[in-house]
């Protein structure tokens, strides 16, 4: 009896023993637990939280955050947390729904607080509406912002950290400085006439008005609206009229669309940009500033030649 | 507006001639008018309206699992959805031939556990890109291989429906009667399942949920207030399938809307009017008797 007691203990033992070691880092004491609405904002509090900080990411890798259907994982994530970091500017709808439901008690970091948000004109039904331009984040100067927002939003939540939080967001820094310069050259080297393509949804409205570049696209500032008959035509006429000379997809969205605009224009198909998610690990563009370097490595090679 | 009416030709013609996306996404809905209509009397007349509706949800397990394996491939999907949709139906079938389960009931049962199975899949997945933004199409996407696809499905469907006119007819009109004079009932019943399932499949892949469906049913709805005849019946319907297509793609076109809602709406304002002012079972011909009838 006493045998197998220690058989089947020894059993229990040996199968809990992967889970404790894998959860050890999770508990030890002084991480906090941070929950972030996407990958970009994922990969910057990690960034700067460093080994301080645990962070849960809601919308994944390769993941549309405009139309998300949280899972009870996600609210349990959530109530766990301390801090809760958000894009705002209206891109995580389902955010608030969730917060709610899960009965979160602690801070939000809204990364965009103090940006000049970007109004755009989107026409609906032979009315035209502003709405506000949720990604900010494609201009590297508004990455600056969110980064000081999230440090100071990791500081206020635990001050013991405050100088490791400074370091890292100051290298953080740093290293924008560097993407930037690259980005502003490269995007500087491409003939004016080059400057303009299409994408999938608009995504890269910020991007565009920071380095100066035209994008269009089909789907709106949202991926959930379905384009009109009307949107696809006019599109085919610019391109036409304009001789733009390469549409992009995007990671996020349906390609079927714009390989046909492609196919009926001859304008070619340039690759792939990183819009509202970033990759997974192996991928081109696994860290926000990765993502930058690949999607001006991608048009300028689409549009020098 | 009144501009757009005194010139025809940019109001009819020339996006089509101007635009290769107009022209095909014309020509998917030709061929989808062709043959989805048809099998859409038949589940009317066989009072399975409703049918269609479960049926398009117990594709989606079999073409979230294609998409999964192969990516966005025309080919995996549609293998998935029609695998998914058959396995459905024809188990549904022997259920409800074999247990005291009659056939809504027992489609009902399937097809919840279809969907239920195909949302599981979905999320997975994970929080990857939306799956059904993925899944469904848009007629204004309308590439080479979903063009032939919808076209093979168009001819076969025709094919089909010409080689088993006459036991389907009978089956809408009296089954016990087939069933007890020749042994084709159930094959029959079958190949019709495989009829449904196959042009719901083919026009998800192209157009979209809500398209598949709509532009099965509400046509052949809308027929039964213009014809009584079986062939008559299908001959109305593609009709006003075709020319709800063509009229809501100008729509589409001219007013800026999203192209799948307003070709379905077309077919419902034609089913609408129907009801109003048809010649056969309408409000109007109720209200207002035919004149030998009062004399």
């Amino acid at each position: 009896m006493v045998l197998k007691m220690n058989r089947r203990l020894l059993l229990y033992a040996t199968l809990l023993t992967p889970l404790m070691l894998g959860s050890l880092p999770a508990r030890a004491a002084d991480t906090i637990k941070v929950a972030a609405s996407f990958s970009v904002l994922g990969d910057m509090v990690k960034q700067i939280g460093g080994d301080r900080v645990e962070v849960k990411t809601f919308v994944g890798p390769n993941g549309d955050a405009h139309v998300y259907e949280p899972t009870p994982g996600d609210a349990k994530a959530l109530v766990d947390a301390k801090i809760l970091v958000v894009n705002g500017l209206g891109l995580e709808g389902w955010m608030s729904r969730l917060q709610k439901s899960s009965g979160f008690k602690g801070k939000v970091i809204t990364a965009t607080t103090g940006i000049k948000s970007r109004q755009m004109e989107e026409e609906e039904h032979g009315k035209t509406k502003k709405i506000t331009d949720p990604h900010a984040w494609q201009s590297l100067a508004n990455g600056r912002i969110y980064v000081a927002n999230i440090r100071d939003g990791l500081i206020a939540a635990d001050p013991d950290g405050k100088s490791t939080y400074e370091a890292n967001a100051t290298k953080f820094l740093a290293d924008i400085d560097t993407v930037e310069k690259d980005v502003t050259e490269k995007i500087a080297a491409l003939p004016a006439t080059r400057r303009k393509i299409i994408t999938t949804h608009d995504a890269f409205g910020y991007f565009g008005a920071t380095y100066g570049m035209d994008f269009i696209a089909p789907e709106g500032v949202s991926t959930e609206s379905e384009a009109s008959a009307k949107d696809v035509a006019k599109i085919i006429r610019q391109i036409k009229a304009e001789k733009i000379p390469a549409v992009f997809l995007e990671n996020v969205t349906d390609h079927r669309l714009l390989d046909q605009i492609a196919k009926e224009t001859g304008a070619k198909i340039g690759g792939t940009l990183f819009s509202d998610a970033l990759s997974d690990e192996r991928g081109p563009a696994a860290t926000y500033l990765d993502m930058f370097r690949h999607n001006v490595a991608t048009l300028s090679e689409a549009l020098s030649s | 507006m009144m501009e757009l009416f005194s010139q025809p030709y940019d109001l009819l013609i020339s996006p089509f001639v101007e635009f290769s996306f107009m022209r095909r996404a014309l020509v998917g809905c030709l061929a989808l008018s062709i043959g989805a209509p048809p099998v859409g009397v038949f589940l009317v007349l066989r009072r399975m309206s409703l049918m269609g509706d479960a049926m398009s949800h117990a594709i989606l397990p079999g073409a979230a699992l294609g998409y999964l394996v192969a990516g966005l491939s025309l080919f995996a999907m549609s293998a998935g959805g029609l695998v998914a949709g058959i396995a459905v139906a024809v188990l549904a079938g022997i259920v409800a031939r074999s247990t005291v389960l009659r056939e809504d009931a027992s489609l009902a049962a399937f097809y919840l556990v279809s969907l239920a199975t195909g949302v599981l899949i979905v999320s997975v997945r994970g929080s990857s890109i939306d799956l059904l933004h993925v899944l469904f199409g848009t007629v204004l996407a309308l590439d080479d291989a979903a063009l032939i696809l919808i076209g093979i499905i168009a001819t076969g469907t025709l094919t089909a429906l010409a080689i088993m006119y006459r036991p389907l007819v009978l089956e809408c009109l009296d089954p016990m009667f087939l069933r007890s004079v020749s042994g084709v009932s159930s094959p029959t019943h079958i190949a019709f399942l495989v009829l449904v399932v196959l042009n719901l499949v083919g026009g998800f892949q192209a157009l979209g949920t809500l398209m598949a469906v709509g532009i099965m049913l509400l046509p052949a709805v809308t027929a039964r207030f213009w014809a009584e005849e079986v062939p008559n019946l299908i001959i109305a319907a593609v009709i006003c399938a075709f020319g709800s297509s063509a009229v809501g793609l100008l729509l589409s076109y001219h007013a800026n809307v999203p192209s799948g809602p307003a070709i379905i709406l077309t077919c419902g304002v034609a089913y609408l009017i129907s009801i109003l002012v048809a010649p056969r079972g309408s409000l109007l011909r109720q209200l207002v008797p035919r004149k030998h009838l009062s004399a």
